[in-house]
């Protein structure tokens, strides 16, 4: 016992301020066209594994939702055109809480009190690492009055983590069923935000979290670091305002 | 890499193959169909064995032909550690292996039509695959008194899916049974057709957390088929990267071991490490997961001067942190009457099943890919493999505890290499030669990750195999866990430390 006293005021408060662990520079956040004369050679678009760039003529878009943040685009673009960023701060709102009366009265009943049954629907495990993560006393998920559930009756947001596969189809509904109203639903990195990490045509996946239930967060990343989920529950909650 | 193959007609196959496994160490490692049809016009059935040389392996390779009967002999009544395979094979390749004892679907679930195999060559994955609900068939007891829990697969905390049915009497499990593969994503079709540089992505993404493993795996299977050898550098920052893994790994894993019981002090201590071993990592790779590191040919990026001491000095403040968090650990009674003789796995289990990693190496299985079977630069390197002989939770905890410092070892052995090492980073790969067959295997922190990879007369993938470690040890919960109580099987389950994503691919 006396050990375990000892060893908690060694340590001492770990708990940070949510975004202070600030983004290393090997860092691969989103990718930016930075300005220059593109050749429209299609080389990013041809090095995209999942699909995420498209070109029109000279002008260049990143699909925030698919890309994995492999850099295979910076690294091939023979111009230098496109830079990696450090930006992680990505989540997007959607469905639900793009409507600004439907958000204004989701902050005022969940704001301070949020509840969150993570599903995990086929993913890789590192976004359900990172979840994990959010509990560890660096972050203190609880401390913003947020916590993790275990039955989706408690729930008041599920976060989903992982492309839809077949076999999972059935537990998102009916986790997605048994969550009471109001619910918001969070797509928790690339899997999940768009589907198509593993192949457009994939006999076991169905595609991300919004070809079957309505999404009204995403959070890209794989993964998406535990700053950049707390930048996108905090988002949804109307605790804090877009980057 | 040396692969010595046995061609042998389908109905030989189990006698070839129980002759190898007599013959061999470790027993089959693995075991898969691939779709030969086009070059042979037959299906062929792979059995993988270890070696004698330390970088061989020996397969034996049944053919079945195509115009049928679509079946070979089963191996699981002399060779336990095939029921797996063969269930997979038969959903995947529809090639009954008759005799089989208990014969049912693996990984495709009741939704799947009977009929349809995605693994042929003619199943077109863009096609819309009806749905079905075909009864999916499960074991139990019988018994007076005896009756089920079904658990999953969606669980109470942030863990993967699989669904548990757990045959009791009063508070005894009496025999577990278990779906699995819900988190399936058609990983091994989805690169077929693909270049290895196109398929490299996914192949990271089979796990998160056994990312670099997976990506060794692949590496070297196409490094060894196409004669590249990586440079100097890109070895010591592969050694230093995979033993990362493992380090996040084994502290995140030991921390939460403790969750299963309540022992929230050193939960916290654990998750507060790992974090600090995380973030290291994306200092390092970019990426928490460390991803974007190991490349085929080589390495993408260097680590400079500044990062190795960056490292060392972060491996300073972990040492002792760790040691105390092991401390309060060892010196907790409550703590140790909970994992020791909970959830024991035998000697011969672990041995039959082929049972491999920190799993194994508690339940006296002496075995470690990077010693044994070296690759990269193990084999220069100097560590000892730690084995405890009781099989339990306890010897499972402290066989990753006193893995933690060799692994510190091998971190700082590498970063000393890395200094001596000239600047190149990657070798070029060439095409592979055409219809080429590989292996390529790695010691994750849950075992060996093993690739089998072939490709075609176009430098693509033909047929990509993953035998993840996560493969031979699900079954060995099936033998810790009757006879236990229900409320030690989270402790049981967490000791393993099963990965599902890397299962279920
Ligand atoms: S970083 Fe990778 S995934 Fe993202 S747009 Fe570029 S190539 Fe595509
Ligand atoms: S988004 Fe990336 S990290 Fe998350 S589940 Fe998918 S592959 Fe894994």
């Amino acid at each position: 016992m006396l050990k375990i006293l000892q060893k908690i005021m060694a340590v001492g408060t770990v708990t940070e301020a949510w975004d202070a662990g600030e983004a290393p520079e090997r860092f691969r956040g989103r990718v930016a066209p930075a300005g220059g004369s593109c050749a429209a050679c299609g080389a990013c678009v041809a090095a995209c594994p999942v699909g995420a760039i498209e070109a029109d003529g000279d002008t260049v878009t990143v699909n925030q939702r698919a890309c994995i943040f492999c850099g295979r685009c910076v690294e091939r673009c023979e111009r230098g055109l496109l830079t990696q960023t450090g930006d992680y701060k990505l989540a997007e709102l959607g469905g639900q809480l793009l409507g600004e009366a439907v958000r204004a009265e989701i902050a005022r009943t969940l704001g301070r009190s949020l509840h969150i049954r993570h599903l995990d629907v086929g993913s890789c495990n590192a976004c359900d690492f990172e979840l994990n993560q959010l509990l560890s006393p660096v972050y203190d998920l609880q401390q913003y009055g947020v916590d993790f559930v275990a039955s989706p009756r408690h729930a008041d947001l599920l976060m989903v983590t992982g492309v839809v596969t077949r076999n999972l189809t059935q537990a998102l509904l009916m986790t997605y069923e048994a969550t009471p109203s109001p619910r918001l639903v969070m797509a928790v990195g690339a899997c999940a935000a768009s589907g198509r990490t593993f192949g457009a045509d994939n006999y076991a996946v169905r595609g991300g979290a919004d070809a079957l239930v309505p999404v009204d967060v995403y959070v890209p990343g794989c993964p998406p670091r535990p700053q950049a989920l707390l930048y996108g529950i905090l988002l949804a909650l109307g605790r804090i305002e877009q980057a | 890499m040396m692969i010595k193959t046995f061609v042998v007609k389908a109905e030989n196959l189990r006698a070839a193959a129980n002759a190898c496994a007599s013959r061999s160490r470790h027993g089959l490692l693995a075991m898969f169909a691939c779709d030969e049809r086009i070059s042979t016009g037959s299906y062929a059935i792979y059995c993988l064995f270890d070696g004698r040389k330390p970088d061989g392996l020996v397969t034996v390779k049944g053919l079945v032909p195509a115009e049928g009967p679509l079946e070979f002999p089963s191996l699981t009544p002399v060779i336990p550690a095939a029921a797996w395979y063969e269930r997979e094979i038969f959903d995947m390749f529809g090639i009954k292996p008759t005799d089989h004892p208990e014969l049912r679907p693996l990984v495709l679930h009741e939704n799947w039509p009977s009929g349809l195999h995605p693994l042929r060559k003619d199943f077109d994955p863009a096609r819309e695959v009806p749905e079905a609900d075909k009864p999916f068939p499960m074991l139990h007891a019988h018994g007076e008194g005896v009756f089920e829990v079904p658990v999953g697969p969606i669980h109470a905390g942030i863990i993967e899916p699989g669904h548990f049915r757990f045959s009791q009497a009063g508070e005894t499990i009496l025999r577990l049974d278990a779906k699995l593969f819900f988190t399936h994503r058609g990983i091994e079709k989805a690169v077929e057709g693909l270049t290895p540089d196109e398929a490299f992505p996914m192949v990271e993404r089979i796990c998160g957390v056994c990312s670099v493993s997976h990506a060794l795996s692949f590496s070297q299977a196409l490094e060894g088929l196409t004669g590249t050898s990586i440079p100097e550098r890109a070895k010591w920052i592969r050694v230093l990267t995979a033993e990362l893994e493992r380090l996040y790994n084994h502290v995140g894993d030991i921390g939460n071991l403790s969750a299963g019981m309540g022992f929230q002090v050193a939960v916290s201590n654990g998750a507060r490490l790992k974090e600090s071993l995380l973030r290291l990592n994306e200092a390092v790779t970019g990426n928490r997961y460390l991803r974007g590191m190991v490349v085929p040919g080589g390495v993408a990026m260097d680590v400079t001067g500044k990062l190795c001491r960056e490292i060392g000095a972060a491996l300073e403040r972990f040492e002792p942190d760790f040691a105390s968090l092991v401390g309060l650990m060892r010196e907790n009674d409550a703590f140790l009457n909970r994992v020791d003789t909970t959830g024991i796995v035998p000697f011969a289990a672990a041995r039959d099943l082929g049972v491999v990693g920190p799993a194994a190496r508690a339940s006296g299985v002496d075995w470690d890919m990077r010693r044994d079977k070296p690759y990269g630069g193990y084999g220069e390197l100097d560590f000892a493999v730690p084995v405890r002989h009781s099989g339990d939770v306890a010897a499972r905890l402290w066989v990753r505890v006193d893995e933690v410092p060799q692994t510190v070892r091998l971190i700082r052995q590498a970063l000393e290499r890395l200094g001596a090492a000239g600047p190149e980073l990657a070798a070029a790969v060439p095409p592979a030669p055409a219809w080429g067959a590989g292996a390529g295997w790695s010691e994750s922190a849950r075992g060996a990750n093993l690739h089998w990879l072939m490709m075609d007369d176009d430098n693509r993938i033909w047929r990509y195999f993953v035998r993840s470690a996560s493969y031979p040890n699900w079954p060995a919960l099936t033998v810790a866990a009757p006879g236990n109580i229900i409320p030690d099987f989270p402790l049981i389950n967490k000791s393993f430390e099963l990965c599902y994503a890397c299962l279920d691919r």
